[in-house]
């Protein structure tokens, strides 16, 4: 089991007090597809950014990897963000001053684990896989909106980590685009026992993952 | 190099608008602030420098003292008194054993005793007043270096003519008298005594040059009509001249004479000194500030355009330390560029003033370069420039990223 979620709450006090997670508990395992669906304001998002660890305002334990960390500070909890966690974002959110090679390469050069060289490399071979590498060196503002999924998708990789965590990762996507980033996301899934937790509303993709937790007012069906 | 200077310096490069006017700030504020301090440094030096061709750091004589009543007053008895000047002579006792002891001191570099006496130099009907200082050349000279300001003779002859006398170059033109010539001066006490110039010196300080002149120590006790034990003044000189107040307070009490410290003696001009070092400063400091406003304006605009990419950091694992230094990073990239053309520029300005003519016993402008100063100007400048970041850098660590993802 990579990810555990026992009793989580969490309220809204703007504009006036409301409950948007209400007793939320599952488990993840180990190289599971997930999807969360629901309609919007159901509290998915917010569910998505309380497992992320950038949401620490809540009530109940979250268990990574084995590892309670519920209640760390703040710079313990980027550290495992940093390892840990890849991000893709329903907005792409590429830093633009930057070339897409360097996005890629940014959260490993923070990691430090490997040098610039390697992680360069690895940077390329994550692109490639996305049938990216033309565009390496192309300052990420000059992308299309697909290419910068699929850059983002690649960032998300860079760490190798044991989950990641899509907000809607195809959203502004067309369909053959979304079907690339499904096949990648399964075979990350079940070739390399990467974990999948991705928000949608696309009824398709949910279907095809391997397991739908569908939220309505802030519990699980 | 490290990801977060990485980043830093391409923020850095993004903006290239704002970054060079923030430098520009940078550059004229660290110049001027550098420039102006020199230039006080300079005043300070120059103004020392004329001080000591004629005022020792240290100065021991004996103080005029007031009579005191013989009986004490008390409620019964009321005492008219009247105060006076006790009449005595202003000798020193025992000059020589007094010179011995204070050379021994610490810190004591030069010693000798002096007399000094108003004299008239005659002038066929006309006499010009003035003072005559009589010492021993060879310690004069060391420590008021007068032959760097002896333009025609030596010092050195002087001690060689018992009867010799060095005039002030105003003495000179008036009397219309070259080395060699005859000089016949009436001292206060009614003495005439003709003497030979050995040596005419010109401070450019047009009162000296008018007024003084230098004899042998004994020829000075001669116009006192006093024996060769009579010294009125002993001249200290000392390692440090701004230490002089604690020195000459140790003096005082070791030998019971009033010992006044250079700074004491020209409480006036002390004072318009720190006067305008006080203004100085406050503008040169006022204009670091206002640089400093361009670097933490520009950080500022740089975190508020760039709170997207600071949300998408803290997401990928950057923590708020990281943050900070990205942002302090890219200040102090400002911030060594900004000082070190300030450095430039302010050795420029040196360099160019140092060539402006002013005149009077000045001449060339007073102003070098200080190492101190610009010292002192790189440290502040780079400090002004890490604070300035600082600010916004910790309100950019602060960016909750989830609320920057849902809008």
């Amino acid at each position: 089991m990579i990810l555990r979620v026992e009793n989580i709450e969490k309220k809204f006090f703007d504009p006036i007090e409301f409950k948007v997670l209400n007793g939320i508990s599952f488990d993840v395992q180990q190289g599971e597809f997930v999807t969360l669906v629901g309609k919007s304001g159901c509290g998915k998002s917010t569910l998505l950014y309380i497992l992320s660890t950038m949401d620490t305002e809540y009530s109940g334990r979250l268990t990574i990897d084995g590892e309670d960390v519920t209640g760390y500070d703040q710079n313990r909890l980027a550290a495992i963000r940093n390892e840990k966690i890849g991000f893709v974002f329903q907005f792409h959110y590429l830093l633009t001053d930057f070339t897409c090679l360097k996005n890629i390469m940014i959260p490993a050069l923070r990691l430090g684990k490997l040098t610039e060289e390697e992680i360069e490399y690895r940077a390329m071979e994550k692109l490639r896989m996305l049938g990216m590498e033309d565009q390496a060196l192309k300052p990420a503002s000059k992308l299309s909106g697909g290419q910068q999924q699929r850059v983002a998708i690649a960032r998300a990789l860079i760490n190798d980590p044991l989950i990641i965590m899509g907000d809607e990762p195809t959203g502004n996507l067309d369909s053959k685009n979304t079907q690339v980033v499904f096949d990648i996301l399964q075979e990350l899934a079940h070739e390399k026992k990467q974990t999948i937790i991705a928000v949608t509303h696309d009824n398709d993709f949910a279907k095809a993952s391997d397991r739908t937790i569908e939220m309505v007012d802030g519990r699980i069906l | 190099m490290n990801i977060n200077r990485n980043i830093a310096w391409t923020y850095f490069v993004a903006s290239k608008k704002m970054t060079i006017v923030a430098i520009l700030g940078v550059v004229i504020g660290i110049s001027i602030f550098m420039f102006m301090n020199s230039m006080a440094a300079g005043f300070d030096r120059t103004s020392g420098e004329s001080f000591f061709k004629t005022t020792p750091h240290i100065r021991v004589y004996k103080d005029d003292k007031i009579s005191q009543p013989l009986k004490e007053e008390s409620l019964s008895k009321t005492l008219i008194v009247n105060p006076k000047v006790v009449p005595s002579i202003n000798t020193i006792d025992n000059p020589m054993d007094w010179v011995k002891l204070i050379r021994k001191q610490k810190e004591v570099v030069v010693v000798f005793p002096q007399v000094s006496c108003p004299v008239f130099y005659n002038n066929g009907k006309s006499q010009i007043t003035g003072t005559t200082i009589g010492f021993d050349p060879v310690e004069a000279d060391k420590m008021f270096r007068i032959s760097t300001f002896t333009v025609q003779g030596s010092i050195a002859d002087l001690s060689t003519h018992q009867d010799g006398i060095i005039i002030g170059s105003g003495i000179a033109e008036k009397m219309n008298l070259l080395t060699g010539d005859k000089i016949n001066m009436t001292s206060s006490k009614g003495i005439n005594l003709t003497l030979t110039v050995v040596g005419i010196f010109k401070t450019n300080n047009s009162k000296e040059d008018k007024t003084k002149s230098y004899v042998n120590l004994a020829t000075g006790q001669q116009f006192l009509k006093e024996n060769n034990a009579y010294v009125t003044d002993i001249n200290v000189n000392i390692d440090n001249p701004d230490r002089a107040p604690e020195i000459a307070k140790e003096l005082t009490n070791l030998t019971g004479y009033k010992a006044e410290d250079w700074i004491a003696a020209n409480e006036t001009y002390m004072a318009a000194s720190r006067i305008r070092k006080i203004v100085i400063m406050f503008i040169s400091f006022t204009l670091l500030i206002v640089s400093s406003f361009g670097i933490y304006n520009i950080l500022n605009m740089t975190v508020s355009q760039k709170i997207n990419d600071i949300a998408i950091l803290k997401a990928m694992g950057f923590n708020g330390g990281d943050v900070i230094r990205i942002f302090v990073y890219q200040a102090l990239t400002i911030g060594a560029i900004g000082v070190m053309l300030g450095v430039l520029l302010a050795l420029i300005l040196v360099q160019a003033l140092q060539h402006v003519y002013i005149g009077g016993d000045i001449g060339y402008f007073p102003i070098r370069f200080e190492p101190w100063v610009f010292l002192r100007g790189i440290f502040i400048g780079l400090l002004i420039t890490f604070l300035a970041g600082f600010v916004p850098a910790k309100k950019a660590a602060k960016v909750d990223p989830v609320s920057i993802f849902r809008k």
